[in-house]
């Protein structure tokens, strides 16, 4: 088994194929659907024995730097025009990289305005292992 | 009554159950049930008969589990049918779970999970902090993996084949928590071994002694990789180098080669090396002949490369090197150590770089960008 980190991106990575309004502005039941339709997915996984975690993460991120011996750390932002902006994650155990990329593509289409999939882009990275025990 | 003297009690238990009439995946609910309780009661109420406790707690526990779904008539059929446990049936009930736990329609992480519960007698838990998943993950993979076999025959007989591979990559793979997983693989193999009187369980098992015996040296206390070339040999141990060649030996001379069997050999002529220099290479690439005959698998080649290039210097190597398929994993790493060797210490920078990139794991890829980092200070002068 190998672990993957499913990443979503507000912005960043290739120009999204379906042009889809904020979610602030679909209809309250489209949201719910979302919602649900997400809960739904990590429920699956669960099922199968592939489920690690998922997170979402507030999109105001604050930069933050050592600041020098005895000094407090020195930060800048918070940045609401980031080039890339991380929205969260979801992270699977899987037998193959093979399924890893099925599973982001099922989790891309998870339904926007009118039920249809929103297609977002998903980038899917690997974590390292352990190392094996028998190398030679 | 240590942790572990409980494991082994768990697949005897279970197979009572089952010959008691109970179907595998209820029956070794059961008997988790039961080891839970027994690892949360025992050291402070240690039961006079350990196993006694057990299968009467995983009966009570199995009974109460069926009485929901099942008929009261087919529970008391059970319970009149109830034979005394027999002791000399363990070692049968014993096997057929391991070939049910690695049965070929598993997949391998799943067969690997059910064989640590089922047959290792670890917790749900344990497992889960093994494999660095949740717990509700891993008792949802077991619990697939059950079903998946739900249809297989107890006393259906299985490859003893199978069942190496699953010990092999519980040894070989998994962070180890509270439980040792290497240790409990040791314990699995030994145990297969004493039951089917097979070479290549034999094989295997001397394979993992012989390589448990370089862990001290393996790493620093930091955990980083230390190649098998710079360890300190005076910190391999010597009893497990000694159990495990005499095990190897046994098997070798009733003359049914097998993989693991050459593999713990390579690693037996490490081992009887006293320094990296003694190291007998002829001999080792002559076993990885043996082994690319016996496998057909690229990285024997690779390894092989690796073998060669000390035997008969690096051209060699990388002459052997030419025959491996680039997209082996750790090709790159290889290449860049026969390079340095060869004298192209740019050349084996770049590769080490290039590798340290396509390592799958950080200790490797540590290891790598400390060696591209050396040659890169060589080359800067």
């Amino acid at each position: 088994m190998a672990k993957y980190l499913l990443l979503k991106h507000y912005r960043g990575g290739p120009a999204p194929v379906v042009d889809i309004e904020p979610m602030n502005q679909w209809a309250p039941g489209e949201v719910d659907a979302h919602v649900q339709w997400m809960r739904d997915f990590a429920t699956r996984l669960q099922e199968t024995g592939e489920f690690v975690n998922h997170q979402a993460l507030s999109p105001e991120g604050t930069f933050v730097r050592y600041g020098g011996e005895g000094r407090p750390p020195v930060t800048d932002g918070p940045f609401a025009e980031t080039k890339d902006l991380i929205a969260g994650w979801l992270i699977i155990d899987v037998e193959t990289y093979e399924r890893a990329i099925e599973v982001a593509g099922e989790y891309s289409a998870a339904p926007g305005p009118g039920g249809e999939p929103i297609c977002e882009w998903l980038e899917v990275r690997p974590f390292y292992g352990s190392p094996p025990t028998v190398a030679e | 009554m240590n942790e572990t003297l409980l494991r082994e009690l768990i697949p005897a238990v279970t197979g009572v159950l089952v010959r008691r009439g109970a179907d595998f995946a209820t029956a070794e609910d059961a008997v988790q049930d039961a080891l839970l309780r027994a690892l949360a009661t025992w050291p402070t109420e240690p039961p006079a008969d350990p196993k006694g406790w057990l299968i009467t707690a995983a009966w009570r526990k199995f009974l109460d589990a069926t009485r929901a779904e099942s008929s009261r008539l087919a529970r008391e059929v059970r319970v009149a049918a109830e034979p005394p446990p027999g002791p000399t049936e363990d070692t049968a009930d014993t096997l057929q779970l391991y070939f049910l736990c690695a049965h070929p329609s598993l997949t391998p992480a799943s067969a690997v999970a059910l064989t640590l519960r089922a047959v290792g007698g670890l917790t749900t838990r344990q497992i889960a902090e093994a494999y660095l998943v949740p717990e509700t993950t891993m008792a949802q993979r077991i619990s697939r993996a059950k079903r998946t076999v739900s249809g297989v025959r107890f006393d259906e007989l299985g490859e003893v084949a199978t069942v190496l591979r699953v010990l092999y990559l519980v040894f070989n793979e998994g962070y180890s928590g509270e439980v040792d997983l290497a240790d409990e693989a040791i314990r699995l193999t030994r145990q297969v071994r004493s039951m089917t009187d097979d070479e290549e369980a034999s094989g295997l098992h001397a394979l993992m002694l012989l390589h448990h015996a370089r862990r001290a040296a393996r790493t620093t206390p930091d955990s980083t990789l230390v190649p098998l070339a710079e360890q300190d040999r005076s910190r391999w141990d010597t009893e497990l180098i000694a159990e495990g060649v005499a095990v190897l030996q046994a098997a070798l001379a009733r003359d049914r080669l097998g993989e693991y069997q050459v593999q713990a050999a390579i690693a037996a002529l490490h081992a009887d090396a006293q320094t990296v220099d003694e190291t007998d290479w002829v001999q080792i690439v002559e076993w990885y002949d043996e082994l690319d005959r016996l496998t057909d698998n690229p990285v024997v080649r690779l390894n092989r490369a690796v073998a060669v290039g000390e035997a008969d210097g690096a051209q060699a190597g990388l002459a052997a090197l030419e025959q491996v398929d680039r997209a082996v994993p750790r090709y790159l790493a290889v290449e860049a150590y026969l390079r340095e060797r060869a004298g192209d210490l740019a050349l084996a920078a770049r590769l080490y770089s290039d590798a340290a990139r396509a390592a799958t794991n950080l200790a490797e890829r540590d290891h790598l960008t400390r060696q591209a980092a050396r040659l890169n200070g060589v080359v800067r002068g």
